[in-house]
């Protein structure tokens, strides 16, 4: 057994296996000193870098190496080192940097969430309303792709899309043949088949669970409900597929949808198969297990958005003033 | 997404695959994914472009998905995904270029061929676009034509006009 | 004549044939290296000659060398990058086509020197003709003993090979460049881990330019003590210099680092002045990544010392007054020249080659291309021009790969030493439609500190 290495994140330390990433550090210590992350999912291997919403500022590089890092770092893809300590919301310069990260990454979304089936549990929702601000900058023409089923049980609207390349690793690591892609490149770069193609085995529907945004939703839900009006309740079955093991999705009597059980970074404990999904949405199909505890600060619980302010930022007139607009905000609640 | 309206069973030439073949050797066991363009540059110089179908044999040559041959012939900008004229003028844009003139040049071309950019003339034989930096910056203006990409360099209207004519000559 | 140590027999007739190389001391370092060397004292000579990289970020070659992880049983790779695609580089085409055993060779030796059986060059798709070459020369190579197995009967094998790439600047960069190679596109990986420990499937790589390997050659004749003698300072030795724009004789120089900017410009035996007789407005040094410069500071430094072509007098006065020596890629505009048309030029450029894998390059490279196409335009605000400074600022430094930095930096420097064009361009839309800002006060004086900082 290798010896733990510590890490000081925001002032807190904590005792980490070595190999472990600044980002994953952070959520062992939890609450608001963890970065956000759009495109790194600890279930996929080799996910994350890309979106650049978890920078951190790595103020001492180790006890060995004391230097500070040049650049800001991708947390989710930077190993600790023993002694190494890390500013995210201590740091200005990372909260200026998050706020740019959050504009350009909306640049092109059409901010369509009125009638978007993932508003209330999208993750760039929440990163805007917590990072970002209210006006847009950008006085071009968004870009904008077809509306394309995959198959009848899961649409594909790219115009949503962050790329990131979360439901290409699921294809290539969860499902036996991957026939969906990055295509194009640049800002030109798409999801697709190429050409038109289902995607069709029996965990292609885990596309949907880890997409952050609204590009990859549930057909068999499309319009069905808000989630906020719906009741997450965790349920079981016998599945020889998969460990059958969800949330149920209720609007009175009826259950609307079924997905994966997802943990408050949004990442599903368990990969759900088809089955589990599309096919059996009868309560007398599921052993129920109780009501899914959901985060009382998400619009899912509360049907509105509110904000604690961050413990961190009230004490510190420096980033009182580096966040003042979501001080603002905080403070009005 | 490619609508294929129209399916072309294609089949590779004996010399062809004896041609991958060879390419295939020149990486670990194993590791014959690295053959991949290459192979692109060998097949669109063949038929032209590359066409999906072209790409599932490349694939199926290759042992891998389809997805990853689509995926890296959309990346680079030398693939063509539609077919092209016989002839594909490729003019630089970049900088350098247009400090002496490129620009010029691409609206000569456009009013001599009276096509627009990426558009195929009547007869099939010229297409053109603007490509980005060639790396030939001291003899700019410049443009290449595939499949063998013979270059021209300080180009002129009239050294276009020329090459235009020779090229129709081949025809 | 300056020394010159790479083009000394460029023309010299037939030079790119076996058997003129060889008549004109061609191979020598191959035959000294592996007879009467040790790999390590390659390396050692590597450091010695203080070599760095020629690709443009200017690394130490032999430090990068070291640092090659050496596993037991675990093949280890050089890549030679001949993706050359930087805007205003055309020195890597230029010694491929006309001498291309002076490459072979000093892959040769380089691979010897890192122990790889297996060495491949990677050459934009573009250069079609070139791979034609390095293909003809790798087979002449091995026809006369100097490839393939137990070379010259010293026991070492290696096998070379070219690979085309497809189309796109960033696999110039160096992980680009390995996923390239390995058949994938041209995303940039996250690093660490480094290639020098997992490059090409997952094995130790170094990844040198074509200049850099070249340049291994004459160390290897001479001497890593003797290459250091040339040149300036911390940049030894020579530096192959791409000269474009308006500028007389443009063309590759070969020059000893440390040749004042004034000279290269002007001297009959490099560029012979500006085109036309016209007057000088400005300069990109070191290809089209690093800050463009007005006339005044390129020619001197903001102390009024005349500006030297090497590592550190170009990059005198950081990125408020100086810039960068890069890949040597000379860009020089004259008096009718449209900065704010060039800017956009660039960011277009940037903008169609980010790769996509990271949001602030994707997103960022396309704003900064569609304000400038307004700016140029007629269509321009005031504010464009701090929200251009602004989303450079978002861009650079929070990116995977420097692709990001390289976009931002163009942008960046064309506002701070131009600002009053891109002002006059929105004031004055209609004129700036029909004719040029001019030459207005960037050849001379030399600004004052303050005035050059105040952007």
């Amino acid at each position: 057994m290798s010896d733990k290495v510590k890490v000081t994140i925001d002032g807190i330390t904590v005792e980490v296996e070595p190999g472990t990433s600044i980002l994953n550090a952070a959520r062992q210590i939890g609450g608001d000193i963890v970065p956000p992350a759009m495109c790194y999912y600890s279930k996929l291997e080799g996910s994350g870098g890309k979106c650049r919403t978890c920078l951190v500022k790595v103020s001492k590089g180790s006890e060995k190496d004391p230097r500070p890092m040049p650049k800001l770092v991708a947390s989710c893809r930077t190993g600790v080192m023993d002694g190494m300590e890390v500013q995210n919301i201590t740091s200005p310069e990372v909260i200026e940097a998050r706020k740019g990260v959050v504009e350009i990454l909306l640049i092109n979304h059409p901010l369509d969430c009125p009638v978007c089936d993932q508003a209330g549990e999208c993750h760039l929702q929440d990163l805007s309303y917590e990072h970002g601000v209210a006006d847009t900058r950008y006085e071009f023409d968004r870009r904008t792709f077809e509306k394309i089923d995959i198959g009848d049980k899961i649409q594909l609207h790219m115009t949503r899309c962050i790329l990131c390349y979360r439901c290409v690793y699921v294809a290539d690591q969860i499902t036996d043949n991957r026939v969906h892609g990055i295509l194009g490149r640049g800002d030109a770069s798409e999801i697709s088949t190429y050409i038109e193609k289902a995607i069709e085995n029996d965990f292609s529907g885990n596309v949907i669970d880890v997409c952050p945004v609204g590009a990859l939703t549930d057909k068999t839900f499309r319009f069905k409900n808000r989630v906020w009006f719906t009741k997450p309740v965790d349920a079981h079955r016998d599945c020889p597929k998969c460990k059958g093991k969800v949330t149920l999705w209720y609007k009175g009597e009826e259950v609307l949808r079924v997905t994966g059980r997802k943990d408050q970074y949004g990442e599903v404990e368990d990969f759900i198969c088809n089955t589990c999904r599309f096919d059996t949405k009868n309560t007398s199909d599921w052993v129920i297990e109780g009501p899914r505890h959901i985060s009382h600060t998400s619009v899912i619980s509360s049907n509105h958005y509110e904000m604690t302010l961050l413990p961190v930022i009230k004490e510190n007139p420096i980033l009182i003033e580096a966040n003042k607009i979501e001080f603002d905000r905080a403070t009005k609640v | 997404m490619l609508s294929v309206t129209e399916h072309k069973e294609i089949e590779f030439s004996a010399n062809l695959i004896s041609k991958f073949e060879e390419i295939v050797t020149r990486y670990p066991e194993g590791k014959q994914k690295s053959a991949l363009l290459p192979i692109l540059h060998l097949v669109q110089a063949e038929y032209g472009w590359v066409s999906p179908e072209a790409m599932d044999k490349i694939a199926a040559f290759l042992q891998i998905q389809a997805i990853e041959v689509y995926e890296v012939a959309t990346f680079y900008t030398m693939f063509f995904m539609r077919p092209q004229g016989k002839f594909v003028l490729e003019v630089c844009r970049t900088g350098p270029c247009c400090l002496v003139g490129a620009e010029k040049i691409m609206h000569h071309i456009e009013k001599t061929l009276g096509v627009k950019e990426g558009e195929v003339t009547a007869d099939g034989n010229f297409s053109w676009r603007g490509v980005e930096c060639l790396a030939a910056c001291g003899m700019a203006p410049v443009l290449q034509i595939g499949p063998e990409y013979t270059f021209h360099e300080n180009l002129t209207e009239e050294s276009v006009d020329k090459l235009i004519e020779n090229l129709k000559n081949k025809i | 004549m300056a020394r010159k140590l790479l083009l000394e027999n460029i023309n010299v007739p037939g030079i790119h044939t076996f058997d003129v190389y060889r008549q004109h001391g061609g191979y020598r370092s191959v035959e000294k290296a592996l007879k009467t060397m040790t790999p390590d004292a390659v390396v050692e000579e590597v450091k010695t000659s203080g070599l760095r990289g020629r690709g443009g970020a200017g690394f130490p070659t032999g430090m990068k060398w070291s640092f090659l992880a050496k596993p037991e049983g675990i093949e280890r790779y050089l890549v030679c990058n001949a993706d050359e695609s930087e805007p205003g580089t055309f020195k890597d085409r230029y010694l491929m086509t006309h001498i291309p055993h002076l490459l072979i060779e000093g892959m040769i030796v380089s691979s010897f020197a890192l122990g790889a059986k297996t060495s491949y060059i990677y050459v934009r798709g573009e250069m079609m003709p070139q791979i034609r070459i390095l293909e003809r020369a790798i087979a002449e190579a091995k026809n006369a003993g100097f490839l393939g197995k137990n070379i010259l009967g010293s026991g070492y094998d290696l096998e070379l090979y070219v690979q085309p790439g497809g189309g796109a600047y960033i696999c110039g960069e160096e992980t680009a460049l390995i996923e390239s190679l390995e058949g994938k596109r041209g995303n940039p990986r996250i690093k660490p881990p480094f290639p020098a420990i997992s490059g090409v499937w997952a094995c130790p790589t170094v990844v040198n330019n074509v200049e850099t390997i070249a340049a291994v050659v004459p160390i290897i004749n001479d001497g890593g003590e003797e290459y250091s003698k040339v040149g300036n300072g911390r940049s030894t030795g020579t530096k192959l210099i791409s000269a474009s724009g308006n500028l007389n004789k443009p063309g590759v120089y070969e020059i000893e680092l440390g040749l004042p900017v004034e000279e290269f410009i002007y001297s009959e035996e490099y560029c012979g002045g500006i085109a036309n007789g016209k007057r000088l407005k400005a300069v990109v040094a070191g290809g089209s990544s690093v800050p463009i410069l007005p006339a005044n500071l390129i020619l001197k430094t903001i102390n009024g010392q005349p500006r030297l072509m090497s590592y550190e007098s170009l990059s005198d006065g950081g990125f408020q007054t100086g810039s960068m020596l890069g890949s040597g890629g000379f860009i020089a505009f004259d008096e009718d020249q449209c900065i704010v048309r060039n800017t956009w030029n660039f960011a277009r450029f940037y903008h169609h080659e980010s790769c996509g894998q990271c949001s602030p390059c994707r997103e960022g490279t396309g704003w900064m291309e569609k304000v400038l196409h307004n700016l140029e335009n007629g269509h321009g605000k005031m504010s464009d021009i701090d929200l251009l400074v602004d989303v450079s600022k978002k861009i650079e430094g929070n990116t995977i790969c420097p692709l990001g930095d390289a976009a931002a930096w163009p942008v960046a420097s064309a506002i701070r030493h131009f600002r009053d064009e891109f002002e006059w361009h929105i004031t004055n839309s209609k004129t700036a439609m029909e004719q040029n800002y001019g030459l207005a006060k960037y050849a001379d004086p030399l600004p004052k500190l303050e005035e050059a900082i105040q952007n």
